[in-house]
């Protein structure tokens, strides 16, 4: 280790030289099974549900092909972790310090990273290991069944948060009472003064009910875990810890583009400027950075996937070399990967990448479509839309209890694939314990509605 | 920290080779076993699909069954498929050009990398035990227990110890006894002798009868041409099952493989479900057969014999009268035939030369059942028959 322990305080010397700010990162080794597994889970230690060991066995069978490796994984916060395969080589590591310091970088300064650090503090890997120690006392507590049927509701629906409300939101506000009397209005009078007209009956003294949810409301986690009308609460623990974990998994997921590319421009910068470094290890780096930092797997011409890290990695250089690195600063502070790919994100640029758009149709004929760049970005942007989730909200509760969703169709642009969505509701039943409904439309846009009772 | 370098603001970062709080527990191992018996259980639900596909292997002396099943999903909101999806790419190509031609399923490889779930047809192989797989399926059909045939009529004989005696063979010689026998004579004799011959006690053997649990199975099954691929498959479904659940019942089950067309012949297990003959059909030939393996190697004094047949139905008109006496002759000594007629439902009459010969004997031996159809359901419906009448007859009788 003393190599690595070595570099690492020569690279960060340079690294806060070159204004890098950040908070500091503690750095481990951890064999290549706990790599494979954050990747699964997406924290060291998080909540079990048997869907993570079905991805298991996807990351296994990938990782057992070859497809990809991991060399590195950082969680931010105040300190930030971040693990080390204990097979690294020592350029590896050196390539994935200086990685980690710009992914260091990256989250101590872009805005959405601050917000929801703001909101949930700075101590993500400690929590999640809180709430999945919860999670195995319930389970001993209320037994395996009943802890797996709340969770494959709360996982299935991750995505479906609000990250534009806060994390720690209150309740809807009491509406106004509004059952008093009318003032008496003119028509009221003169209907008064009719012959034989007898004063109209009071209204009903009893408060009115507020509607519920007062506006639709997206945030189907926080909605189930306050109004669930017979959830425990251990229940609703589990639903708001599974929030919680998709609040902390937005910016990684929104800025991914630009994370990665800003990451792997300072450690392809610190290596350029680590004039400390011997040579065949800066070689051997790298190399390992063009590995990372490619378009297309070895040998091949075309890609029908956009690498994040080459995409954010040209782009970074792009801005920084067109409009110096205060800019690049004042970008990484300000955009997510929407702001980031729509305004930076240039004619030239994309000409250069080569990127393009292209249609693959059902019968598996793939072509390429056009090299447009506003089309393009859009294509890029498209799964990144809505958390990668069809946008669903709550659009009623009703007296009963029914809970009814709908499905925003409008902006979605087509119908949920209605075998699983029928399925989702099954989950949520079971948690809900009244009916449960969803409005979407079919494959021919007409109106639908999935109910399950 | 070396030296030379300045501590940069606020705390320098560390490094660590630690994993002690990581205790090295795979929580995806955990996760997929758990994944694993849902997956069993879901198998558990809908067994009867999943043991009559054809893709169920047996391994491990017909102990185990291999069960292909896919990986679960866990299902969550999606949009539906598009019928042309747009993405972003990255290289060479202009507008229009084909960069993968159409029929090859456009697999995963290429959009993947985000993790999703459940993507990807990967399946497993689940080994579930057949008495699992039986108890579940018994447990669903509720079907009864098997009841051997009644003790008057299956008997092995055995000899037991009973008693003792003051004459037998030496080897038979029961010493603690014998003292006993001795010590209560030296106290009430005045001058003891250590032994004398009426101190013997000799343990005794008595013969005693017991009901057999012996139980063999002979299958047989028509090769004719008629007998079609989707046939061959609903007969061995049917064979596996019953010769299972007979299995569950006796602690001994002998099996026989017959196979006919105009003549009959015994296989082996493996070779027996790969036979396939043409020509004609004549059904006295495989239970002449049967008759013969009844008397030389399954007596029916020792054995509860059954004896199921699966055919078409189709039988040569000339074989009718040898068939049924054949039929006749063994009858006797069976606890049960079952029939399992497979042919197309639609077009044909049901009146077939096999059902119109069983069908007339059936009067006379109520153990014979007779099940016509051809689809997996009536599989399950014969079995279900043969097992409930077979724990019902005792109690007609007795």
């Amino acid at each position: 280790m003393s190599g690595v322990s070595d570099i690492v305080s020569r690279i960060e010397a340079l690294a806060r030289k070159l204004g890098l700010d950040y908070h500091p990162v503690d750095f481990e080794t951890v064999p290549t099974m706990f790599m494979m597994e954050v990747a699964v889970y997406g924290l060291p230690v998080r909540m079990p549900h048997w869907s993570f060991g079905v991805r298991y066995m996807h990351e296994l069978i990938r990782r057992n092909m070859g497809h990809s490796r991991i060399f590195e994984v950082m969680f931010p916060g105040d300190p930030c972790h971040a693990y080390l395969v204990n097979n690294n080589t020592l350029a590896e590591n050196t390539l994935v310090v200086a990685h980690v310091l710009g992914h260091a970088d990256f989250a101590r300064n872009n805005q959405l990273f601050a917000r929801f650090e703001q909101m949930a503090g700075t101590h993500i890997v400690e929590h999640a290991a809180a709430q999945a120690h919860r999670i195995e006392t319930a389970v001993t507590e209320h037994g395996q069944e009943r802890v797996e049927a709340v969770l494959d509701a709360a996982l299935a629906l991750e995505a479906h948060v609000d990250v534009n409300m806060e994390l720690h939101r209150p309740l809807y506000a009491a509406q106004p009472d509004t059952t008093e009397r009318a003032p008496a209005d003119p028509f009221r009078k003169r209907f008064q003064r009719l012959p034989g007209e007898k004063e109209p009956p009071a209204p009903s003294r009893e408060p009115r009910r507020t509607p519920l949810p007062p506006n639709p409301e997206y945030d189907l986690l926080w909605f189930i875990a306050h109004y669930g009308p017979e959830l425990e609460d251990w229940e609703r623990d589990i639903f708001l810890a599974v929030r919680e974990e998709s609040f902390y998994f937005h910016p990684l997921f929104a800025c991914h583009i630009m994370n990665e590319g800003w990451a792997s421009y300072w450690h392809a910068r610190l290596l350029r400027e680590a004039d400390f470094l011997p040579e065949n290890l800066y070689v051997d780096a790298i190399k390992a950075h063009s590995d990372v930092v490619r378009p297309f797997a070895a040998k091949q011409q075309t890609a029908l996937a956009v690498n994040p890290y080459h995409l954010g990695f040209s782009m970074w250089e792009h801005i920084v070399e067109n409009q110096g690195i205060e800019v690049a600063r004042r970008v990484c502070r300000e955009e997510d990967d929407f702001g980031f790919i729509r305004n930076y994100l240039d004619r030239a640029l994309a000409e250069k990448l080569g990127l393009f758009t292209y249609e693959a149709r059902q019968d598996g004929e793939i072509k390429v479509a056009g090299r447009d760049i506003d089309e393009v970005r859009e294509a890029i942007l498209a799964p990144r839309f809505n958390y990668g989730a069809p946008r669903i909200c709550v659009s009623e509760l009703r007296h009963d209890g029914m809970l009814v969703l709908a499905h925003d169709h409008a902006s979605d642009g087509r119908g949920l694939d209605l075998e699983r969505a029928t399925r989702v509701l099954g989950y949520l039943q079971r948690v809900w314990r009244r009916p449960v409904t969803l409005h979407t439309v079919d494959a021919q846009g007409t109106a639908h509605e999935i109910r399950n009772s | 920290m070396s030296q030379d370098v300045p501590p940069p603001e606020g705390r320098p970062s560390r490094i660590s080779a630690e994993t002690s709080w990581y205790d090295l527990f795979s929580r995806g191992g955990r996760d997929w076993l758990r994944h694993n018996e849902k997956v069993r259980e879901a198998v558990r639900e809908r067994v009867r699909e999943f043991i009559t596909s054809p893709d169920v292997v047996t391994r491990g002396e017909g102990r185990t069954v291999l069960v292909p099943v896919r990986l679960l999903e866990h299902a969550r909101f999606r949009l539906r498929d598009a019928e042309a999806h747009t993405g972003a790419g990255q290289g060479e190509g202009q507008p229009g050009q084909i960069l993968r031609p159409a029929q090859s399923r456009p697999d995963d490889a290429a959009g993947e990398k985000d993790g999703g779930t459940g993507q990807g047809e990967v399946t497993f192989v689940l080994e579930l035990k057949i008495d699992d797989v039986l108890d579940w399926l018994w447990d669903e059909m509720k079907l009864p227990d098997l009841k051997p045939k009644q003790s008057s009529a299956v008997e092995d004989s055995e000899l037991v110890r009973e008693g003792w005696d003051r004459r037998g063979a030496r080897s038979r010689l029961d010493r603690r006894r014998t003292v006993k026998e001795a010590v209560k004579r030296r106290a009430v004799q005045e001058h003891p002798v250590a032994f004398t011959d009426d101190d013997l006690r000799f343990r005794q053997l008595v013969r005693r009868r017991k009901p057999a649990t012996n139980a063999a199975v002979m299958f047989a099954l028509d090769v004719s041409g008629s007998m079609g691929e989707a046939e061959r498959i609903l007969a061995k479904t049917f064979f596996f099952l019953a010769l299972h659940g007979i299995r569950r019942q006796y602690p001994k089950v002998e099996a026989a493989f017959l196979a006919h067309t105009v003549e009959a012949w015994e296989f082996s297990e493996e070779e027996f479900f790969r036979t396939s003959g043409t020509g004609g059909t004549a059904a006295s030939s495989v239970f002449t057969l049967a008759r013969n393996l009844a008397r030389e190697r399954f007596d029916p004094a020792r054995y509860n014999l059954y004896l199921f047949y699966v055919s078409d139905g189709e039988n040569a008109p000339q074989d009718r009268e040898t068939a049924a006496a054949a039929l006749r002759d063994i009858l006797p000594e069976l606890n049960y035939l079952g029939y399992v007629e497979l042919r197309p439902v639609s077009g044909r009459s049901a009146n077939t030369e096999m059902s119109g010969i069983l069908g007339e004997l059936q009067r006379d031996h109520p153990a014979i059942g007779i099940q016509q159809g051809a689809r997996q359901e009536d599989i399950w419906t014969a079995l279900r028959e043969f097992f409930q009448q077979q724990s019902e007859q005792p109690q007609e009788a007795g």
